[in-house]
């Protein structure tokens, strides 16, 4: 988390992603490497796989700024990353987890 | 898929025989102990030429001056821990200028993987963000997919680098092999939205002040002729990045040569009165545009690129068409009218008569210009230039009449000192019937030099015209006009004997500071077949100019 208030947090528009990627080592690291090395702070991560365990989805909560949408197309370049679906901060993936985080 | 009789084979010699099946015929690296199965496999190879480098970097560029010079992905090799490390700048250039490459680096056995084993690094980790993709393998059954999907990774769509990390005892892993791949190559791209191409043709027609912006994806795509026949027919005035150079002769009446931050001052006031900008395999870069918000303040904008994370990063385009820049302007021609524009052409026409670029000294062979020239003067357009960077770089990018696309190689993203030798190696292994001149200056020299003991050994057609100037040039100048004149870690006190350097490494060597006639000097030292270096002192304050200074409008240039 970044130094702003729990308040001020809340009060920034918010967006979930949804990622169908592979699922090996190193897919994490490639997604999350493109916020890091711009120093987009991605404030909730969930991975689980899918199916067979031949893909993932990764649900990612991040600050809605100016940069998403470049983001987003970055993110679609990735190899191991098969698609990529946009939500708002309304879509309940995170919102059931939080009994977990109290 | 082929099939054959099963064979038993080891990881590496699968590489190997995937290699030769994908068509490589010369590969640069080093070994080491990581990698020593590769190059045991390698050694069986009738088909392969292995270049030794001397230092990883340079084996590096030389696989980038393959792939440039070809636009085929070329392969460089690598040993674990500093092996891999030293490929990475040369990984990060290519990714830059979007040039395929396969990078294949030795890793340590599996099980000592995350132990700190010797000469491990994590080479997989490291390498995320400077490549297209990577791969980190874990069997040699999957080398069957991983190297000929990093092929066609490398070459498809936006093409770039692609590391492939092989564990050494993947290496050495016996393997039943009943079928080969298929080589990998370019995946197809889906054609580009008719509707966007109708209404970019619209733009095109309806605008009174339009420019042609070409950038380096015009070379990758192979469109320079079409980018060409587009701005004949609808009189287009067309500017250049420093990658795209030649992609239109510099000559061409339509032509206003590089634009940004050392184009010509007719080139950007051109661009800051354009209506319309076309760019085309163009990314905005920050040394073309100069500050964003200044640059082209007129002008609606069309923006093609293969790439669609480009189209809006840096300008919101009022047409943005992702698709092969190729296939575009291939359907874009026929939809754009026939347009003769005498007044944009007669008002551009004025601003070239008028603000031009000048070149002092263009017809002394003692001055940056006049060398410039004067090489030029002694070769065709068949010659490959490559260059190192700084003050030189822009100088030969301002001056050389390049008129062909890939003929001109240089760093352009990254801005790798270094860059300029080896790539020259490179390209001259790749079309060895060329001439291919490196331009350098004595700081970029110095920092591949060793590699001028790889162009004697392997005799290749280079000749490096090192414009010493006795100071990192650039620096030098920025601290001149920007910094109050303290000049500062940017002149060489020391400075070797470049010639006696050279013919150490096994290279002839001329010094044209003290030819009496410097161009008869010069065109005996460039028709002599086989590497060559020609030193020629340049005066430390010469600029290079005009100038944008950093941060500012293009149009706000200095000098010039």
């Amino acid at each position: 988390m970044n130094s702003l208030t729990r308040t001020e947090n809340q009060a920034l528009a918010r967006a979930v992603l949804e990622l169908d990627v592979n699922n090996h080592a190193g897919v994490m690291s490639h997604v999350v490497g493109l916020f890091s090395r711009r120093a987009y702070n991605v404030e909730a991560i969930l991975v689980m796989p899918v199916g067979n365990g031949q893909t993932s989805r990764i649900w990612l909560l991040v600050n809605e700024d100016e940069r998403l949408e470049q983001m987003v197309k970055q993110v679609e370049k990735l190899e191991d990353v098969l698609a990529v679906r946009r939500h708002g901060a309304e879509h309940e993936v995170f919102i059931r987890l939080e009994e977990f985080f109290r | 898929m082929s099939r054959e009789a099963p064979e038993s084979l080891s990881g590496a010699q699968i590489v190997v025989r995937l290699l030769e099946r994908q068509g490589i015929r010369t590969l640069a690296g080093i070994p080491g102990g990581a990698i020593l199965p590769i190059y045991d496999a390698l050694s069986a190879s009738t088909l392969i030429h292995h270049v030794l480098a001397r230092h990883e970097q340079g084996g590096g560029f030389m696989a980038q001056g393959m792939a440039r010079a070809t636009g085929l992905p070329a392969v460089c090799m690598a040993s674990s821990g500093p092996g891999a490390t030293n490929l990475l700048t040369a990984i990060a250039d290519a990714k830059l200028d979007s040039i395929p490459l396969v990078a294949i680096t030795g890793q340590v056995p599996r099980a000592m993987i995350g132990t700190d084993a010797f000469q491990e690094v994590d080479t997989y980790g490291l390498s995320i963000p400077i490549t297209k993709h990577n791969f980190l393998v874990g069997s040699a059954e999957e080398l069957l997919q991983v190297i000929p999907r990093a092929f066609s990774i490398a070459a498809s769509g936006r093409p770039g680098p692609v590391l492939v990390d092989i564990p050494k005892d993947v290496q050495n892993q016996l393997v039943e092999v009943v079928e080969w791949p298929a080589p990998g190559c370019a995946d197809p791209l889906p054609p580009p939205a008719a509707d966007l191409i109708s209404r970019a043709a619209e733009m095109i027609n309806g605008a009174v002040r339009p420019i042609l912006y070409l950038g380096g994806g015009v070379v990758h795509s192979g469109a320079a002729s079409a980018a060409v026949a587009l701005a004949e027919k609808a009189s287009l005035p067309t500017v250049m990045t420093l990658m795209a150079l030649g992609a239109m002769p510099v000559d061409h009446q339509l032509s206003l040569g590089m634009l940004g931050m050392h184009g010509a001052r007719c080139t950007n006031l051109a661009l800051d009165e354009c209506d319309l900008l076309i760019a085309v395999g163009a990314r905005f870069d920050d040394r073309a545009t100069g500050k964003v918000a200044g640059f082209c303040p007129q002008a609606q904008i069309v923006h093609i690129d293969i790439d669609p994370s480009e189209l809006d990063k840096i300008k919101t385009a009022h047409v943005g068409i992702a698709g092969d820049v190729g296939a575009v302007l291939q359907r874009l021609l026929p939809a754009v009218e026939a347009a003769r524009r005498v007044d944009w052409l007669a008002r551009v026409a004025w601003l070239k008569a008028e603000h031009p670029l000048r070149t002092p000294g263009i017809d002394d062979p003692r001055t940056p210009y006049g060398l410039i020239r004067a090489v030029a003067d002694c070769l065709d357009d068949e010659a490959t230039i490559t260059t190192d960077v700084g003050q030189h770089q822009m100088w030969v990018a301002q001056a050389y009449p390049l008129r062909r696309p890939r003929q001109w190689l240089t760093s352009g993203g990254l801005g790798t000192m270094g860059f300029g030798m080896p790539a020259a190696i490179g390209a001259a292994l790749a079309e060895p019937q060329r001439t291919v001149v490196c331009f350098s200056g004595d700081g970029s020299i110095l920092m591949n030099i060793q590699e001028l003991v790889t162009a004697a050994e392997e005799e290749v057609n280079v000749k490096i015209v090192l414009m010493n100037n006795s100071s990192l040039g650039l620096v030098f100048q920025q601290q001149t006009l920007f910094y109050g004149e303290r000049i500062y870690a940017s002149k060489f006190k020391g400075m070797p004997d470049f010639v006696r350097v050279a013919e150490g490494f096994g290279v002839p060597a001329i010094d044209l500071d003290g030819a009496s006639d410097p161009r008869a000097a010069l065109a005996a030292a460039l028709s002599a077949r086989g590497p060559m270096l020609i030193h020629a002192g340049i005066e430390m304050r010469e600029q290079v100019l005009p100038m944008v200074p950093p941060g500012a409008a293009n149009k706000d240039m200095i000098g010039g």
